[in-house]
């Protein structure tokens, strides 16, 4: 890991917000839903963040902003130290670049491999498509791809294949930052494992760092280096992943964890206690947003927001942890 | 013993395509007794859905089905009619579906759906079918059961719309259910709800289930008996304990590497893969269907497969060699 580095982290996010106004029913007044919360994260090179959390919770929302496809209602974005308001959307794409969750709907089948995998290089006007074709094959070598599927089109590639196509699209313009949004969930067993080594290899091999989105908890703690938890638009605890998956501090996090179903037959369906639905989040409950579902709810928790406590590095925000935090947060 | 509830012997689905037939599922044999739970794994394409869609006669006309026995309490399914299926499926067998959004009627309310099973199969008047649609519904963990019978499923969350299609498919007592995939859709935490209810509901009113899905930690936690299929065979079958403690066949040990688990694999380390793809099951399929894949595989693969018990019959696998290994290879610790 690389903290304590000099360097600006390669990504981060300051007190970032995007609130949606709602409009519920045809003559119902706007209501505010906000999606992402006052989030703060930061990203050292070749860090591994995987963010978790239920449908809903804002994790797609939050790499929207990253990937500039939303803008946030407040709050910054960071790229090695430079907000990337500044920067217009092109020079952001040449360093923060996607890996979608579906390889089906997310290749055009009516282009061809080369077509799709070179599409950056030509709206950015990189080369002649002599050196474009070239960066084409070497990409291909480096996700594990034959030169020759150069000319074929998505529709006559397995699953695994068309992801390799994403990621070899992805990682053409040699970005910093690649933003993984359910990258495997898509895809059988035995080829999410081959994908998931291909990003670890990837990440060794040239440096990245990944923000790396996925509701299977098991493939977060193999790949991740830090892992943050997501409620209600919230980051609720934050941490290295062996501190977060060995001793979690937040009661969400403990119920997410013991929801990790194992291939272990003697230990039978888990338990989780979080009996109620996910709340709408339109009208978050008070005080903390999780009270309603918590095993561990006190009498505080009802009506005063927690505050975020931190050692450095492991953060959480919950009343269980650190001191009075008296005052009511909005 | 009493008898199965379900028996399936050697069931095979060929699907005639342009240039020859395509062999989707290649003799399948299985009994499932009452109130056991039996898990069907394996990878897209492998042939499971296709099998459980067989036992409901609900394959649509281009596929062909062919059983030596498809016995379903009592009933010979190879020689029940369409209107013979039609009174079976939804009272005596029913399903659960992956998506419930595309499986419930947005047109109707929850209460019609939830009744219409019993009003169609029972003489039951509409005060007894809806009393019994708010009894089940309570059964399966939905508050307000009254108010949720006049609302439309779009009402609903995911997990809600999971429960109440959970609540149809119990509404005549059935003596089976089969749930395809029925948490892949859900969130983690609503998956594990979802599933222990129906461990708890199948177990408390005596119901078999097939649950066919290609996660394994389901399985494991899940099942009584588990299948493996992979390319329209069943390649191992045993206990749940038995296949996860001790896999024989070299595809289930194959898929059991591929996935991390949480404490026992090393963080950041590579993770076993199976090379190769799903052989092509047009025209003649011969010897083992795995071979093309497996690192085990030798020139007697091409031939005759033995299916292979154990002593006590609760664990068998296909594969030619005795122990699932070349003879005198080790597994690496």
């Amino acid at each position: 890991m690389s903290e304590g580095n000099a360097s600006p982290p390669v990504l981060e996010l300051r007190n970032v917000s995007k609130t949606y106004q709602i409009k519920q029913g045809m003559f119902g007044e706007r209501k505010p839903l906000k999606a992402v919360n006052d989030v703060s994260l930061s990203l050292q090179r070749g860090d591994v963040l995987g963010l978790v959390g239920e449908s809903g919770c804002g994790k797609s929302t939050l790499a929207k902003i990253l990937l500039g496809l939303e803008a946030p209602t407040s709050g910054e974005v960071l790229v090695d130290g430079e907000p990337i308001g500044a920067q217009n959307r092109r020079l952001l794409a040449r360093r923060i670049q996607p890996i979608f969750q579906d390889p089906y709907s997310s290749l055009n089948p009516r282009k061809s491999i080369r077509d799709i995998i070179s599409l950056p290089l030509r709206v950015h006007g990189i080369g002649d498509s002599a050196s474009q074709d070239k960066a084409v094959r070497e990409i291909l070598d480096v996700v594990g791809l034959p030169s020759r599927v150069m000319n074929s089109y998505p529709s006559q590639m397995s699953g695994g294949q068309r992801q390799r196509v994403a990621i070899a699209r992805a990682l053409i313009m040699k970005p910093e930052v690649v933003v993984c949004d359910e990258p495997t969930s898509a895809l059988d067993v035995s080829v999410q494992s081959q994908i998931l080594n291909l990003l670890g290899e990837l990440r060794r091999e040239f440096g990245l760092t990944y923000l790396f989105i996925s509701h299977n908890l098991a493939v977060v703690e193999h790949l991740a280096t830090r892992v943050a938890v997501m409620y209600l638009g919230r980051i609720v605890e934050e941490a290295p992943v062996g501190a977060l998956f060995d001793e979690p501090r937040h009661p969400y996090t403990e119920a997410l964890l013991a929801s990790v179903l194992t291939p272990e037959p003697d230990l039978g369906v888990p338990d989780t206690h979080l009996g109620a639905t996910y709340p709408n989040p339109i009208e978050p409950p008070t005080g903390c947003h999780f009270h309603p579902r918590c095993a561990r709810v006190m009498e505080r928790c009802k009506g005063v927001a927690p505050q975020l406590t931190s050692d450095g590095e492991h953060s959480v925000e919950c009343h269980l942890y650190g001191q009075e935090s008296g005052q009511a947060v909005a | 013993m009493s008898e199965p509830v379900l028996s399936v012997r050697n069931l095979r689905l060929d699907i005639p395509i342009g240039a020859g037939t395509l062999h989707a599922v290649r003799g399948i044999d299985f009994d499932l007794d009452r109130g056991e739970t039996l898990c069907i794994v394996g990878e897209s394409g492998s042939g499971k859905s296709l099998t459980s869609l067989a036992i409901m006669d609900l394959l649509g006309k281009r596929i062909e089905r062919k059983a030596d026995k498809l016995v379903f309490d009592g009933t010979d399914l190879t020689k029940a009619g369409a209107r013979k299926m039609r009174a079976l499926r939804g009272d005596r067998m029913a399903m659960i579906f992956q998506e419930p959004m595309t499986s419930l009627n947005p047109a109707y309310t929850i209460g019609d759906q939830l009744m219409e099973a019993l009003l169609l199969h029972r003489k039951v008047g509409k005060a007894e079918a809806r009393r019994r649609a708010v009894e089940l519904l309570e059964k399966v963990g939905i508050t307000g059961a009254e108010r949720r019978l006049s609302q439309y499923p779009h009402q609903l969350s995911g997990g809600l719309r999971q429960r109440v299609m959970i609540a149809m498919a119990l509404m005549c007592e059935p003596e089976l259910i089969i749930a395809d995939e029925p948490t892949t859709a859900l969130d983690v935490t609503i998956q594990a709800q979802i599933l222990r209810l129906l461990v708890d509901l199948t177990r408390e009113m005596n119901v078999a289930m097939i649950l066919i899905t290609h996660d394994l930690g389901v399985v494991a936690r899940v099942a009584d008996k588990v299948a493996v299929m992979y390319a329209g065979e069943l390649v191992e079958a045993g206990t749940a304990k038995k296949v996860f403690d001790a896999p024989m066949h070299p595809y289930t040990r194959g898929l059991l590497r591929c996935i991390p688990v949480p404490g026992k694999t090393e963080r950041g380390s590579e993770l076993g893969s199976i090379p190769g793809i799903v052989p092509s099951l047009v025209g003649e399929v011969s010897g083992c269907v795995f071979r093309t894949r497996c690192e085990e595989a030798t020139e007697a693969c091409r031939g005759e497969i033995p299916f292979r018990e154990s002593a006590d019959g609760r664990h068998n696998f296909r594969c030619v060699h005795e122990a699932g290994r070349r003879a005198g290879v080790e597994e690496p610790a």
